[in-house]
């Protein structure tokens, strides 16, 4: 369905420049990631990571500098980079008041989607089973949390930017979502997230870039620091710090 | 061929889900009405029970209290979305925000606008308003709720994630109601004094033209304004 799929993506950002509150949070930030590519976004709270991510789904306007997918500046051909991107901010777009099974078809529809009959799957994957009609104000913030995870079971796209999509789920969930992180980047998506958790998924190197108060600044790509899973040690809980 | 396939499907989806949204919450549903009705039957107490006096203030008070209510209802109509993530995941959906925001006010309306206009009849009854009125103020509500929901949507996507927005709504948006207030009570008027009122009624359903092209644009630029705080 999707052509970019199959395609090679890329993604290059080239010296983003946040500023809010005429406080300025990063500057110069550049990186490129291949077709297949996880890359963890750190720092402390505060720093500008979920800005960061904002400007990188085009909800923000960066001060300065651009980014491009595939080759092409997203402000240029915006149609095909929404196409691609699947984002997922700190609140999910969960609708209270509906059933995951309704949330899905409409999460579904806004990625061109028609899977009305993989939604039940799905959603018995993630543990949702005997669930999928039941508002979900009836269900704890994990389970919502676990809609969403079914959501990114769906998603097709090749480009995820996730922020914080560890919080609230449960040892279970965790492993489940390092595992759909490791299939999209198998298939050659690209995907950008925030967490405190350290990934820890078998076979997938995890870049990571730092985002300090202090401005990032440098030639591309020399701010990412590779660590490959597995040799970090095997702790699958965040370190302590910034836990909230 | 299959962009077009794809609007209408998020198109009749955002229809479908907020519709079944504000069936989950029916509560919510009649509390605009409510107040309109309330608001009008105020007047034959608060000012005067006497016929003449009342068919002098039917349009005004009929129209001027379903004004008020859109205004109210306006506040919840994309704050929810906002708070709850599904504002971004529209913003940033590859379909046009235009006919989204499109279906939101179409909702919207069917949930607020179109009971308003379907009890004025009733109020048209309980201030004497002569059953030629009657018709004229209905056709009119008709006409003029959902210019009134559209821009009521302005408003609220401009305020969309501001702290109390809810009370800039009224400040940003009842200027823009006058013209199509002046219109509606005007063709009332007109009929009683025998008049036609062709006029009037084809303004106001150029303005509904003008409303239903033009605010969508309005208000897809003001959410997106929105999401970016």
């Amino acid at each position: 369905m999707m052509s970019s799929q199959s395609s090679i993506n890329s993604l290059q950002v080239d010296s983003l420049t946040c500023v809010r509150d005429d406080r300025l949070l990063f500057e110069g930030l550049s990186f490129s990631l291949q077709a297949g590519s996880v890359l963890q976004i750190a720092g402390p709270n505060g720093c500008g990571k979920t800005s960061f991510l904002k400007i990188l789904a085009g909800l923000l306007l960066s001060e300065s500098g651009s980014i491009y997918w595939c080759g092409t500046s997203v402000l240029k051909d915006s149609f095909s980079f929404r196409n691609a991107l699947t984002y997922l901010g700190h609140a999910p777009g969960i609708k209270l008041a509906l059933s995951p099974y309704d949330n899905l078809l409409w999460l579904c529809a806004i990625n061109k989607l028609e899977r009305k009959d993989k939604i039940d799957a799905a959603l018995k994957r993630v543990g949702l089973d005997g669930y999928e009609h039941l508002p979900c104000y009836q269900l704890s913030a994990g389970q919502r949390r676990r809609v969403t995870l079914a959501r990114l079971l769906l998603d097709d796209s090749p480009l995820w930017v996730l922020d914080e999509p560890f919080s609230s789920i449960d040892k279970e969930g965790v492993q489940f979502l390092e595992g759909c992180i490791a299939e999209k980047a198998k298939s050659g998506g690209i995907i950008v997230l925030t967490t405190h958790h350290s990934l820890n998924i078998p076979g997938l190197t995890v870049e990571c870039l730092q985002i300090d108060q202090i401005n990032v600044s440098g030639p591309a790509g020399s701010e990412l620091t590779s660590s490959e899973a597995g040799d970090s040690g095997h702790g699958d809980l965040s370190h302590g710090r910034d836990q909230d | 061929m299959s962009n077009t396939q794809s609007t209408t499907s998020l198109f009749s989806r955002v229809l479908r889900r907020d519709l079944l949204i504000h069936v989950a919450q029916r509560g919510e549903l009649i509390n605009p009405l409510f107040f309109f009705l309330m608001v009008v039957s105020l007047f034959p107490i608060g000012v005067s029970p006497d016929a003449q006096v009342l068919r002098i203030l039917a349009p005004g008070v009929v129209w001027i209290a379903a004004l008020l209510a859109t205004l109210i209802a306006a506040d919840s109509l994309f704050q929810q979305d906002f708070e709850d993530g599904s504002l971004e995941q529209l913003v940033l959906a590859p379909e046009p925000l235009y006919f989204t925001v499109l279906a939101k006010v179409i909702v919207h309306w069917l949930i607020t606008g179109l009971p308003l206009t379907l009890f004025a009849p009733l109020l048209g009854v309980m201030f004497y308003l002569p059953w030629e009125s009657i018709k004229v103020l209905t056709l009119t509500l008709l006409i003029g709720t959902p210019v009134m929901a559209l821009i009521n949507a302005i408003g609220a996507a401009l305020t969309v994630g501001v702290r109390r927005g809810g009370m800039l709504i009224p400040l940003i948006v009842l200027p823009l109601h006058i013209p199509i207030l002046i219109f509606g009570t005007q063709a009332v008027k007109a009929t009683e004094d025998g008049f036609d009122i062709s006029g009037q009624i084809s303004l106001m359903l150029a303005m509904l033209v003008m409303a239903l092209s033009l605010a969508p644009l309005a208000i897809s630029a003001g959410l997106k304004i929105g999401v970016s705080r």
